[in-house]
């Protein structure tokens, strides 16, 4: 073995300190090609086993990719995010939700020949997911999936109030909810301060009473009589349908709360279905049959002025300080064909489904008709965050600092009147569309 | 260049370096700079980039350029940051009062002679060592809002007949953060002026107590007045945390609700990192520094005039 002196030893360690100050950047390891992929801890596990077990061998030997698969918290990604492009290292694909690709364009690699080429061979990206990652006529994220959110409930307890199919509007609903609440089975819904279920509850409900946060023009619009009518029916609603601990719930109170029979329904991913049929002999009715064979699924109800559904886009970004963009598409494009896909999008049974239309003619729709109603879901979607305008930085900001969702929570906790709360939201809104 | 000594009427040369390594300047120097290198590295430039962050328009992956002090306006005109100012004040008066009361407390209780004193006084530190994200969690299911145990066993004790809001309601949420951050932060102040009770001389307990003093007039003429110096600092450090503290807040109450949890620090990460607007999450978390410099500034000064009284 070569023997490394104290002087030779200092001379490299030296010569590469002094690269490392020179280029800003700090050293890249395993430069061969290692794809390092970040994504969220799946709300279905297997789909993560999927990337891990199956993919990380197949793609070393389809394409001699040493695929490295990281998982973390859904609410950590935009610390990891962050930190990696102000630092200019760290994973070479990152998992992003929502309108994050706007927020983060800069530091994408442009993937539209990738994007045009699955788009092409699909059917077509769903129109959200394009207007979620296509800026400016490029391509600044891959979308991967869409999870819908839809409403699941107890097939049986409301049959027993009356309700033997699912409330087609608002007010059926409050009506169906209310004789639920007086069973002591109220509906969960979270209004808390928490990234998922809380928005694409809020937004679409908004919309359906035809309130929206700005006009074509970019004016805020949110202080209207119909957002005020909205706040005012979801305040009544809450008391008389909803379990009132809502208010402080994140995005999984209502899976366990629903799992454990307190609520009769709430709005979710697949989640709660998926978590009853994998655990059969857990998740038992009152009446000891397995859960899961009274759990239906529907759309958010219809309100004076439509009906609205928010579906949360996962998308890939392929990031512009990586050494190794190249391979990162690579891979993409490996895992996108459609045999590959494939492995992951069956094991999701519905939670999630492909970003084309394509994949809603998949046999696996036809395995559990409980699952059907997400298998069109995304192609519904008629609208963003920023409605009338683009999902864009602003719409994010808005987003992130939740105050629709904080308009209804304001006035179903009584802390505020529904004008006032209205106007709270508004002023809120109109500092960061004007930017003062 | 060497210069020439006369030792034991010998002439020796003097190297340039022996005279550096017997000069105490160069030696203090020397020794200082890891300290002084630290400090600028974690601590002076963290500070000036957020600084420098603060009046500019940076966002993720976009350096951005100066605006001035636009970030500092708009957080002032930002009714979500007037809310999570006043609470952080809120939370971090009423928490620091009852670590103190409770701590002081605890403190004179270890003071006094027990079987399994050494057990006890150890077990007492558990809340300050468990990692706060792993006791925020704890709480958080002790807090839940349809599974906590405290409504459970109310409810079963017959004290209640519907749940308390511990999370759901604003008001409740906030005094739910204050008593889990008492309970975290209380050990650190027990220990420290348990510390501090044993540096005083039984002595003086005794003398009072042959004069006649009482347990309370004890305390508050013999006790207080030598224990006020570390006091002082404990509470020092504990505002500078509890003002700052972030950790708590985002595993408990992410803020809400409706915003009634929100601390500046929760505030500042929703905004520079949730966001991407690192200027406006920057100059959002200055607002601390003059708050804890006021704070720390003046609470020094009053140890400074009881040292030299």
């Amino acid at each position: 073995m070569a023997r490394i002196t104290r002087r030779t030893f200092l001379q490299y360690s030296g010569a590469g300190m002094a690269g490392i100050l020179a280029s800003h950047r700090a050293p890249v390891f395993a430069q061969a090609n290692t794809v390092h992929i970040l994504r969220w801890n799946d709300f279905v596990p297997a789909a993560d086993k999927v990337l891990r077990e199956v993919y990380a061998p197949e793609v070393q030997k389809a394409l001699g990719i040493k695929l490295n698969v990281e998982t973390i918290n859904a609410n950590d990604i935009p610390a990891r995010a962050t930190s990696s492009i102000q630092s200019g290292n760290g994973p070479d694909i990152i998992m992003i939700l929502n309108n994050y690709p706007h927020l983060y364009a800069s530091a994408a690699v442009d993937v539209s020949a990738l994007a045009d080429e699955v788009g092409k061979a699909g059917g077509g990206i769903y129109d959200a997911a394009t207007q979620l990652n296509r800026i400016g006529g490029k391509w600044v994220s891959m979308p991967w999936s869409m999870v819908p959110a839809l409403i699941a409930y107890r097939k049986s307890w409301f049959d027993e109030v009356g309700a033997k199919s699912f409330p087609k509007t608002w007010q059926e609903y409050q009506a169906v909810g209310k004789k639920l609440k007086a069973a002591k089975r109220p509906l969960g819904q979270t209004l808390g301060n928490t990234f998922g279920d809380a928005p694409t509850f809020t937004y679409p409900f908004l919309w359906s009473f035809g309130g929206q946060e700005v006009d074509a023009k970019g004016k805020t619009v949110l202080d209207s009589k119909e957002t005020l009518e909205s706040v005012r029916f979801m305040t009544q609603f809450w008391k008389d349908a909803h379990d009132e601990g809502g208010l402080a719930w994140d995005d999984s109170n209502n899976n366990r709360a629903f799992l454990s029979g307190d609520i009769s329904a709430s709005l979710n991913g697949a989640s709660i279905y998926v978590a009853a049929l994998n655990g059969k002999d857990k998740f038992k009715t009152d009446k000891g049959a397995p859960l899961h064979t009274d759990i239906q699924h529907a759309a958010l109800p219809a309100g004076p002025k439509g009906q609205h559904g928010y579906h949360t886009a996962f998308n890939h970004m392929v990031m512009k300080y990586s050494k190794n963009a190249k391979g990162a598409i690579e891979f993409l494009r490996w895992a996108h064909k459609k045999e590959n896909y494939e492995k992951w999008f069956t094991v999701q049974k519905g939670f999630a489904t492909g970003p084309t239309r394509e994949w809603e003619k998949h046999a696996m729709w036809d395995n559990d008709p409980v699952m059907k109603p997400f298998q069109t879901a995304p192609a519904l979607q008629k609208r963003l965050m920023g409605y009338q305008g683009q999902p864009n930085q602003k719409a994010a900001e808005a987003w992130n600092k939740y105050i629709v969702t904080v308009m209804y929570a304001q006035a179903c906790s009584g802390k505020s009147k529904p004008e006032e709360a209205v106007k709270w939201a508004a002023g809120e809104l109109g500092k960061i569309y004007t930017g003062t | 260049m060497n210069e020439t000594l006369v030792v034991n009427g010998r002439r020796q040369r003097v190297s340039r370096l022996t005279r550096l390594l017997e000069s105490e300047k160069a030696l203090a120097g020397a020794l200082l700079a890891p300290g002084v290198a630290i400090l600028v590295i974690f601590i002076a430039y963290p500070f000036v980039m957020a600084l420098w962050f603060s009046l500019t328009s940076i966002r993720v992956g976009d350096q951005g350029q100066f605006v001035g002090l636009a970030n500092f306006t708009k957080a002032i005109n930002d009714t979500i940051f007037q809310q999570a100012f006043k609470n952080t004040v809120f939370y971090t008066f009423w928490a620091t009062i009852f670590k103190l009361a409770l701590g002081m407390w605890l403190a004179l209780l270890l003071n006094r002679h027990f079987r399994f004193k050494r057990i006890v006084r150890a077990s007492m530190l558990l809340p300050f060592i468990i990692p706060t994200v792993l006791s925020a969690f704890a709480w958080r299911w002790m807090f839940d809002p349809t599974f906590s145990v405290m409504n459970w066993g109310l409810y079963h004790a017959g004290m209640i007949t519907d749940r308390l809001p511990f999370l759901s309601d604003g008001d409740w949420a906030m005094w739910c953060a204050v008593a889990v951050n008492t309970w975290r932060g209380m050990p650190f102040f027990a220990i420290t002026l348990l510390a501090g009770l044993q540096t005083i001389s039984p002595d003086l307990h005794e003398a009072a107590a042959l004069d006649g003093a009482n347990a309370w007039n004890r305390f508050w003429h013999v006790t207080w007045p030598l224990l006020l110096p570390v006091t002082l600092v404990v509470v020092v450090f504990s505002v500078i945390q509890t003002f700052s503290d972030f950790q708590l807040i985002y595993v408990l109450t992410g803020g809400g609700p409706a915003n009634s949890t929100h601390l500046i620090a929760t505030y500042a990460y929703q905004i520079g990192v949730g966001s991407g607007l690192l200027g406006e999450g920057a100059a959002l978390s200055l607002f601390m520094f003059p708050v804890l410099f006021a704070v720390v500034w003046v609470q020094l000064r009053s140890l400074r005039r009881m040292e030299n009284a």
